[in-house]
């Protein structure tokens, strides 16, 4: 059997997470250690998974299992049909990628924590865990087990090691989440009944379940709503600004940029992937939701007081961007919304590391009371800007590429009875505009201009800040100059999915 | 040499963002070494643009030097560059101008390194505009523009900075947004001809597409082609800028520091100029033929309202900033000609000779307004004022500025003998026979820029000596080192202008 790649990402952070435990609180320099070696494991066994993804081979197969590489299949409990069925396609890898990106720099981020710091690490690796087992499982079982594993952490790491109103947060953010995912579970199970395949596992539903066009167009919202919660879609966002203000640094970057994206992956796959009926029917009226999304959050951004507040809501309407781009159901759309997902996460994980540096140092987020911090911390300035410019879709970085993917695939997804795709790309076009306003307005207020007198004396940013957020900046200029290192990737996770829906 | 020559454009477009990073690599502390150096890969550009002026063959049909790449294969983008006798005029007034912008801002004090890093990676952003042949590539590079100028506003700018540099970059931000759309209406159409769309300049213009069969039901071919027309018309209108979306310009001019005023009204808004003669009329020649009376009015409008609001400042900036306005203003008039008489047979050469003098007039204008600027600037830092009433005899002081003051002035304002005479002449001669009335009004409007001019003039060396600016510094030799080319270039033109009408030319006759 080839080496267990995928698996290997998955436990390892599960396996230092309780190796962790197992120190004494006191020896906070080699629980950090331990797991950052975790975080440094699964980033290099990740961008090997990514460079060695035969794309061509992908592109050559005729159906999703043919483009599934570094498989791995153990049966779990054969009687209901549950097997531990993980693999890699075009969609996932750069999603896996990503995780262990923002994993790797947020445990850089969080090196100066010091409450409680064995249990805060223990849970962010078993947190890591169940994030990078979502995005990896091929099993419907086995992915709402990932799935709930991931969020649990969550919760007590808000509550123990937040800010604001950090317990009301904490409550608020899981019990949306919760509950959407309890519906879509519902829906799951629907799925494995309905198929009458006795198995959980998704690529054998998707080739053989017969799940007639009624059932789907039934199922296709409770299953894609209840993730899509997750994935923060409007109106079901508000766990989300409240959420990530109150959260610890780590778990915001963590959050922002990727469990939305595993919300909005997972109801990718199980939503529209398994149920392409309902998707055809349903997400010509969902396109609303998004375009709402999009240019509401960047109005309720631009007037936000709170730093941490205005990324809350531009993660929202960024991860309204990605939902737009599933709207369109075809292979241009699907593939800009691969790389979105991708530039999302990293773009929203700098904002939040920086917010981060920034509090910790001034202990106020109020924007008015901030200013002239490029004195203070040149470098994370730099990757704020770029990782800003990146979120208005400056040409030259990443976001741009894929937002111009995004909205020719929704001109493309005009048809007759859904004329009003064109009209939904103007909209989300001057969401553009109202990003670009509040970036640049945010920029200055807290990087330059006047600096305050009682800030004078803060310390800069460690080596591991810079680190973290420089290792996040690169991927948004390089794939904004050299597009191709992750397009033909994504394109043949998304010709998966748009050959459901007649290709391009 | 072969490389050089094969990848010339690239180079062109690049060394400068190079330049940018070695900049960034120097030590923040060493001032001199940071200007000289940046002066001195400043210059690179410079002399890879004389390569191509000389290479360049003016009476061949189509781009030369042109580079292609494969850059997006998804949506069919490729990274295809050339030129041909309009963008090679305007790679010549950019590389000529961004040394001069250098050794004009070795005055500048404070983070010497991010001044001179983001001042050539504005360079790389407005070359690579002129040379793009995919619309993407285009878009890209206008945008690319945006960035360095808002920090260089930002940060090195005057009393009002924040407040311009905002406006500044929202308002040419929205102008993008239009050509962000007008770019995707045009690719949907394109696909009635190539089934997977294409961005392709050069192609979109021999397949004019908008004339298939229709792609998407709800949009016509009709409908596109509007759409696109007049999206692209709104963005390249606010760059120029046209009356009435100029509103942008003096601020943004009056509190950008000297060199970033140098390259703003000396290049940035011939992109605006240029966008209008490489896209929007080659795409669309009905539409533009249509819109060229209305485009002619406009171009009055900033003509006249330029020139007497510039009479009505009293901050010398900011008159310099709406003589801006004025001069771009022939430019749109001889556009609009050329825009009117294409494909007919009765008043072509009048089109002709309209094209040419808009185009030379963007480049006298880039070299006029860049000396003025420099002007304002060099007065500015000895006197820490630009009001116009506090000034006053400083002749008598700084006898050698005044003269080149006076000579710049001369050059603003057409003397014959210097270069705005040609173009302005060539643009009046085209246009008279197709627009009189609007001409003739527009000559006025000449008149009054002599009369804001003079007036200026007068203000700063004539008149009694204001007592405090006694002890004022005279021209220093690097001053007059950045103002010697830009004087030559204007004489040069004025006396024997077929270097470079040749050049233009070409261009003119291929549209």
């Amino acid at each position: 059997m080839a080496f267990p790649f995928i698996s290997v990402i998955i436990f390892t952070p599960l396996v230092a997470g309780m190796l962790i435990l197992m120190l004494p609180a006191d020896r906070k320099a080699e629980i950090k250690v331990i797991a950052a070696a975790a975080a440094f494991i699964s980033l290099v066994l990740s961008l090997w998974l990514f460079f060695t993804y035969d794309r061509e081979a992908a592109r050559l197969a005729t159906d999703w299992a043919g483009r599934i590489q570094f498989e791995e299949k153990i049966a779990w409990v054969p009687s209901l049909g549950l097997s531990y069925h993980v693999g890699g396609d075009g969609f996932n890898i750069p999603l896996l990628l990503l995780t262990s990106l923002i994993l790797f720099a947020g445990v850089l981020v969080s090196w100066h924590i010091e409450h409680r710091a064995r249990e805060f690490f223990a849970f962010l690796m078993v947190l890591a865990t169940g994030i990078f087992g979502g995005f990896a499982a091929l099993d419907l079982f086995l992915l709402v087990f990932f799935y709930e594993m991931a969020i649990f952490p969550i919760y007590v790491m808000i509550a123990v090691w937040g800010s604001t109103r950090k317990e009301f947060a904490a409550m608020k953010l899981t019990l949306y989440i919760l509950v959407g995912s309890i519906i879509a579970l519902v829906g799951l199970f629907a799925i494995y009944f309905k198929a009458g395949l006795g198995t959980f596992d998704m690529v054998e539903i998707y080739q053989n379940g017969n799940l007639d066009a009624t059932f789907q167009r039934i199922w296709f919202l409770p299953v894609f709503v209840g993730f899509g919660v997750l994935a923060s879609l409007w109106p079901f966002h508000v766990w989300s600004p409240d959420g990530y203000v109150a959260a610890p640094t780590v778990v915001s970057m963590l959050h922002a940029g990727v469990l939305k994206n595993m919300g909005a992956y997972v109801a990718l796959r199980t939503g529209i992937q398994l149920l392409p009926e309902g998707a055809k029917f349903w997400m010509p009226f969902i396109v609303f939701l998004t375009v709402i999304s999009i240019v509401y959050s960047a109005m309720v951004a631009m007037s936000q007081r709170d730093f941490k507040y205005v990324f809350g809501f531009a993660s929202v309407g960024h991860m309204g961007i990605v939902l737009l781009g599933f709207s369109t159901l075809n292979l241009v759309g699907l593939t800009g919304t691969g790389v979105q997902m991708f530039i999302h996460g990293a773009m929203s994980a700098i904002f939040f590391s920086i917010v981060g540096m920034v509090y910790d140092r001034a202990h106020t987020r109020d924007i008015p009371s901030l200013g002239g911090f490029v004195r203070i911390m040149p470098i994370p300035t730099l990757a704020f800007l770029i990782a800003g410019l990146s979120s208005m879709g400056m040409p030259g970085l990443a976001g741009f590429v894929a937002e111009i993917q995004i909205f020719i695939g929704v001109w493309l997804a005009y048809a007759p009875q859904h004329w009003w795709f064109p009209w939904m790309a103007i909209i989300a076009s001057s969401g553009v505009i109202i990003t670009a306003a509040y970036i640049m307005r945010v920029a200055y207020s807290v990087f330059f201009g006047e600096l305050r007198p009682e800030f004078a004396d803060l310390p800069g940013v460690t080596l591991m800040d810079k680190i973290a957020v420089t290792l996040l900046a690169i991927p948004l200029i390089v794939i904004g100059v050299y597009p191709s290192i992750i397009m033909p990737l994504a394109q043949t996770g998304a010709a998966s999915i748009a050959s459901l829906f007649g290709g391009a | 040499m072969d490389f050089i020559l094969s990848h010339l454009l690239s180079l062109i477009v690049f060394t400068p963002l190079l330049g940018a990073i070695v900049v960034m690599l120097l030590p923040g502390h060493q001032k001199r070494l940071i200007r000289w150096v940046a002066f001195g890969l400043s210059l690179i550009p410079f002399i890879l643009s004389v390569v191509l002026w000389v290479n360049f063959v003016p009476g061949e049909p189509g781009y030369q030097f042109v580079e292609q790449a494969d850059w997006l294969p998804a949506l069919g983008v490729r990274y295809h560059v050339g030129v041909d006798g309009l963008s090679l005029t305007l790679i010549l007034l950019t590389t000529l101008l961004t040394p001069l912008g250098v050794l004009i801002s070795f005055s500048i004090e404070e983070h010497v390194r991010s001044f001179f890093a983001l001042f050539l990676f504005l360079e790389t952003g407005i070359l690579g505009y002129f040379v793009a042949l995919d619309l993407i590539i285009f878009f890209i590079f206008w945008e690319i523009g945006l960035v360095p100028m808002y920090f260089l506003i930002n940060q090195w700018g005057s009393a009002n900075r924040r407040y311009a540099s905002f406006k500044f970059f929202i308002y040419t931000m929205a102008g993008s947004l239009a050509m962000l759309l007008a770019i995707q209406v045009i690719w949907i159409a394109s696909r009635s001809i190539v089934p997977t769309g294409t961005f392709d300049i050069p192609l979109l213009m021999q397949m004019r597409p908008f004339t298939g069969e229709q792609v998407l039901p709800f949009l016509s071919q009709e409908l596109a082609r509007t759409i696109a027309f007049w999206a692209f018309v709104i963005a390249f209108a606010i760059k120029v800028p046209i009356w009435p979306v100029h509103t942008w310009l003096p601020d943004a001019h009056t509190e950008a520091p000297t060199a970033g005023s140098m390259i703003l009204a000396g290049v940035l808004l011939k992109m605006g100029a240029y966008g209008f003669l490489r896209v929007v009329i080659p795409f669309f020649p009905a539409e533009a033929a249509r819109f060229a009376l209305a485009l002619a009015i406009l171009a009055l409008l900033s003509i006249l309202m330029g020139a007497y609001a510039a009479y009505g400042q009293t901050d010398f900036k900011r008159l310099v900033a709406y003589s801006s306005i004025n001069h771009m203003g022939i430019v749109i008039l001889g556009i609009a000609v050329a825009a009117t008489t294409l494909g007919t047979k009765q008043y072509a050469e009048h089109g002709v000779m309209a094209y040419n003098g808009a185009v030379l007039q963007m480049f006298n204008h880039g070299l006029t307004s860049a000396a003025l600027f420099a002007l304002v600037g060099m007065v500015y830092e000895r006197t820490h004022t630009r009001d116009l009433s506090a000034y006053g005899g400083l002749w008598v002081v700084m006898p050698a500025y005044g003269g080149i003051l006076i000579y710049s002035a001369m050059a603003n304002l057409g003397l014959p003998g210097l270069g705005s005479f040609v173009s302005e002449f060539l643009v009046v001669r085209g246009a008279w026979p197709v627009y009189t009335l609007i001409t003739a009004l527009a000559m006025i409007g000449l008149v009054m820029t002599a009369a804001f001019t003079l007036m200026a003039v007068q203000r700063v060396l004539h008149g009694p000596l204001n007592p405090r600016w006694k002890e004022l510094r005279e021209i220093t030799w690097r001053e007059g080192l950045a103002m010697a080319p830009l004087m030559i270039g204007l004489l040069a033109i004025g006396v024997w202008p077929r270097w470079i009408l040749d050049v233009i030319n070409a261009a003119a006759q291929f549209l």
